[in-house]
């Protein structure tokens, strides 16, 4: 095997081939895996989840997971968002013509170990290689197919005043990791992206209570944006307890000194849930027991004041959650 | 805590008006909500504190005659990149292929001169007493590297000045904690002498509430005051070794303050023996005064003659995403911090 990938490495070719065979199917192998045109594949459920994602994510490695990582994590946590279990993927790459052949090993190992952790299958893929500096690395497109559980209905719609807002961890580990790899501000400190495949705790969550309204998972914008989205589609509002969104103590520190707010910057494996009251604590303590939620926390809940996103502090000052204009940070994800 | 927070809920004395001085100040105080505390007898207006607020239209100008005509890497704080000139804004030429970087601090400018040594390299120094020393100790290191290829075009300004002339704008000032933490507080004793009343603060919730707190019942006395309520960072003194550094470097010079004007001996601008690191000996500028939109009324809500939401252009042609007046641009800047949390 060579040691860069070329443009003949796109051309369909001999090449094609054996990047296929050396580095894709030996690390995505499993039985719907084809060789053909597109993948044939059984379903059990009625209902589905289908959903895609593209990955551009600058650089394409990170403290934490790198962009193989990221494009397995997206898709699965969007199809287990609406309720479904991830069954299926698609990956599209586009790489630049130059990119270390053991680099794209590396990338491929990590979807394959992502995508096991999920239970999902990579079933059928497509390379293209364009020429130097038509792309900068690589991109990843995957799009996957999930079944949706029984009696289970969530959506960005169904908010209702009164709910509880669960965030699953802290916020703003991804934008603040991104922010740190690209070395533009002579900050050091250690912080790990959060980029994790969620469905298990999704899973969990729904085994544990059905009556959950919305599941979202936080990632470009942060939970911020995602709290005004859901304002939006259900026509509600939010009040937030300040102290007690989760913030790493690293990632305060960066986001003090830069002039940014945790809340919107980009998570990778984070959920935000609403639910009744009623069932928050139980889904607290589910979510303290699941390996990517540890810090979880309710931190706030929903009002009938539409289209607000109220921060309430303890010493009594209470102010809106300013939504943020223009690109916080580019190629986050 | 609480009982301060009593204090600024209940008062009900005579109508009380605070400028809050320094931009970070704004911006805290509306992100941590304090406003929501206030009585309505308290009314906190927004001062000059911000520096990129302050930077007039002809300094970018200057900055952009350096891009395009000079061809110089500008580097500078990101705030200032979208901050308008008379006809356009760094932003502007840079989509036209100027080369304008960001920076979080001078030395990382003195980098990029090092970096490329046949380019000519220009940091944009604009701030108060806190920023001033980082900008000196970069001409320093330059001149220490016999580094040709950099040089700084100076807005950097003063408090001392600006206090005098925004005297009667308020009934005290919130006082900003990091200017006076270099200065010292003797300015602020002298100032209370002049009938100006005020108190250093801090930037937490704790620490502001506390100095507001103190203003609102200092106040009630009717004889001017001063008291230091960040005193574990401010000291009497201030930093010696950061005045001593501006003191050996920089002279003061008459400035335009966008909003105020042209405030005598409020500037500051690098001494003659330092002449060839900066930008307006070296390149042969002509600073003007440049342009502003008429309908902006950024000046008034500087002086703290009107809010951001009186001025016509406020949230209608002029919102953070397109700009009309600095206020606008800087995070730190009143009518930003007003369309953000207060519209």
């Amino acid at each position: 095997m060579e040691e860069f990938i070329t443009l003949s490495h796109g051309a369909g070719g001999r090449q094609t081939a054996d990047l296929i065979g050396n580095i894709f199917k030996k690390h995505f192998a499993n039985k719907d895996f084809t060789p053909d045109d597109a993948a044939v594949l059984d379903l059990e459920s009625k209902k589905i989840a289908f959903s895609t994602d593209g990955f551009i994510v600058s650089p394409w490695q990170f403290a934490g997971g790198n962009i193989g990582k990221l494009s397995i994590c997206g898709t699965v946590n969007d199809l287990a968002c609406m309720g479904a279990k991830p069954k299926y993927l698609t990956c599209a790459m586009v790489i630049e013509e130059g990119f270390k052949v053991t680099d794209l090993e590396a990338i491929a190992a990590s979807m394959a170990a992502t995508a096991a952790e999920a239970g999902v299958n990579i079933v059928a893929g497509d390379t293209k290689v364009a020429g130097k500096g038509q792309v900068d690395g690589i991109f990843i497109t995957t799009t996957g197919v999930g079944e949706i559980m029984d009696g289970v209905r969530t959506s960005g719609a169904l908010a209702q005043v009164g709910d509880a807002v669960i965030v699953t961890g802290d916020v703003g580990r991804h934008g603040c990791t991104i922010l740190l790899e690209r070395d533009e501000f002579g900050i050091e400190a250690d912080v790990t992206s959060d980029c994790a495949p969620l469905n298990q705790t999704v899973e969990a969550l729904l085994l544990e209570s059905k009556d959950i309204h919305v599941i979202r998972d936080a990632t470009r914008g942060g939970v911020g944006t995602v709290l005004y989205e859901i304002c939006d589609q259900s026509q509600v509002g939010i009040k937030l307890n300040s102290e007690a969104i989760p913030v790493d103590d690293a990632v305060k520190g960066v986001c003090g000194m830069l002039g940014l707010e945790p809340l919107y910057l980009a998570c990778e494996g984070r959920l935000v849930i609403f639910a009744p009251q009623s069932v928050a604590g139980k889904l607290l303590e589910v979510l303290h027991r699941m390996p990517y939620s540890q810090n979880a926390a309710i931190i706030g809940e929903v009002t009938s004041e539409i289209g607000k996103v109220i921060v309430e502090h303890s010493f009594g000052g209470k102010t809106i959650l300013p939504q943020p204009t223009g690109e916080l940070l580019p190629r986050i994800c | 805590m609480s009982s301060a927070v009593d204090i600024l809920r209940n008062y009900s004395g005579r109508k009380l008006r605070i400028m809050e001085v320094c931009g970070t100040h704004t911006h805290e105080i509306f992100r941590l909500g304090i406003r929501s505390l206030l009585s309505e007898n308290i009314e906190l207006v927004s001062g000059p504190g911000c520096p990129v607020c302050v930077t007039p239209p002809g300094f970018i100008d200057s900055a952009i005659e350096l891009a395009t005509r000079h061809k110089a890497i500008i580097t500078t704080f990101g705030d200032l990149i979208r901050v308008p000139g008379s006809n356009s804004s760094l932003a502007g030429v840079r989509k036209d292929g100027a080369v304008v970087k960001a920076v979080y601090s001078p030395l990382d400018a003195l980098d990029i001169a090092r970096s490329n040594p046949d380019q000519e390299v220009v940091f944009l120094a604009v701030g108060f007493e806190t920023t001033t020393p980082s900008a000196c100790i970069a001409v320093k290191k330059a001149r220490e590297e016999n580094l040709k290829n950099f040089s700084i075009l100076t807005a950097n300004k003063t408090m001392p000045q600006a206090y005098k002339a925004l005297q009667g704008s308020a009934d005290a000032f919130l006082y900003p904690g990091h200017v006076h933490a270099i200065i010292g507080t003797g300015l602020c004793e002298d100032l209370t002498r002049e009938g100006v009343s005020g108190v250093v603060a801090g930037f937490t919730a704790e620490l502001l509430v506390k100095a507001l707190s103190m203003i609102v019942e200092m106040s009630q006395s009717g004889v001017p005051f001063f008291a230091n309520a960040y005193s574990s960072i401010v000291k009497s003194q201030g930093n010696l070794a950061a005045q001593k550094l501006i003191a050996d470097m920089m002279q003061p010079c008459d400035c335009v303050w966008r909003g105020l004007g042209e405030i005598k001996q409020s500037g500051m601008a690098l001494k003659d023996e330092f002449a060839g690191f900066d930008a307006v000996k070296k390149f042969k500028l002509v600073p003007g005064e440049g342009r502003t939109n008429p309908g902006c009324r950024c000046g008034e809500v500087l002086r703290g003659n009107c809010k951001p939401c009186d001025c016509p252009l406020f949230g209608k042609v002029c919102d953070p995403l397109h700009p009309v007046g600095a206020c606008m641009v800087s995070g730190e800047g009143a009518c930003s911090a007003f369309y953000q949390y207060a519209r």
